[in-house]
């Protein structure tokens, strides 16, 4: 994967633990483009951490599309974090608080659906992952 | 290239500041790190000042848990300070309650809730004689 931007669309690779705090980086500057206020920044960048190393470490790497997008007045931010990895099989089991699958404190889906306005979950077994967050100033 | 978070010592306690953004493994490497100080300096006290971090995720909520625990089995108290407000409300949401581990708001007020561990076993003795004496 290629770090790029196109049409306002910037996509990095989430390959390493590098990447993960790359990915922070740049999506906490894109919170701060679309004019989120401080703790909704802190929130959105939370989650965006917690799905990239969900993408790292489920997923076995992939890749994130992040972009400030418009609507009428309101300008928010929106990213997409995608692997090819074995996917999820019982997406609302995976959606529970405290529900892991490795070591960690099953709290990366969960939480961070409460961190955001609009999350949206794709999976399947075999189909790799595909969740896209959005929040919007106020 | 994995950075280092540098350990102060200062008395009887270790003063950790974490001034970046912190990568995964530089997290794991700085909970060694810590143990591995604890054991070598007899340690009473660690003090971690996050005032540098922007966020907070589960990865890095549960280092800082984990130090709590490590700590105490090794004899230390730890106690975390200067947690943006930010970063609190985000935690709590996100649903971390950093629970068995101390937190104050500054580096002052968190060096005086290690101050007790500070002090050597005669004062210890003494205040107490003093208060019984009161």
């Amino acid at each position: 994967m290629r770090p790029g931007t196109a049409d306002g669309v910037l996509t990095m690779p989430v390959d390493t633990d590098a990447d993960v705090v790359k990915v922070r980086q740049a999506v906490r500057g894109l919170t701060q483009q679309a004019r989120l206020s401080l703790v909704d920044q802190t929130k959105f960048v939370t989650a965006a951490s917690e799905l990239a190393r969900n993408t790292l470490v489920h997923g076995g790497g992939g890749h994130v599309e992040a972009q400030v997008v418009s609507e009428g007045r309101r300008t928010g931010v929106r990213a997409v974090f995608v692997d090819d990895g074995p996917g999820i099989a019982d997406i609302d089991l995976a959606m529970t608080d405290g529900w892991t699958s490795g070591t960690g404190l099953g709290l990366g889906l969960s939480g961070s659906r409460r961190l955001v306005e609009r999350f949206v979950i794709d999976s399947a077994p075999g189909a790799g992952t595909r969740v896209e967050i959005v929040s919007w100033s106020r | 290239m994995t950075d280092v978070v540098p350990i102060l010592k200062i008395g009887s306690t270790l003063l950790v500041s974490i001034q970046t953004d912190l990568q995964d493994d530089t997290a794991l490497r700085l909970q060694e790190d810590l143990a591995e100080q604890i054991t070598r300096t007899g340690a009473r006290g660690v003090l971690i000042d996050i005032s540098g971090l922007e966020i907070v995720d589960s990865f890095i909520g549960r280092m800082l848990a984990s130090i709590a625990g490590i700590s105490r089995v090794l004899d230390a108290a730890t106690v975390v300070v200067g947690m943006r407000p930010a970063v609190a409300i985000t935690m709590v949401e996100l649903g971390l309650s950093l629970g068995g581990v101390r937190t104050a708001l500054d580096v002052e007020r968190g060096l005086r809730v290690l101050a007790p561990v500070e002090q050597s076993p005669e004062e210890v003795l003494l205040a107490a004689a003093q208060r019984a004496g009161e």
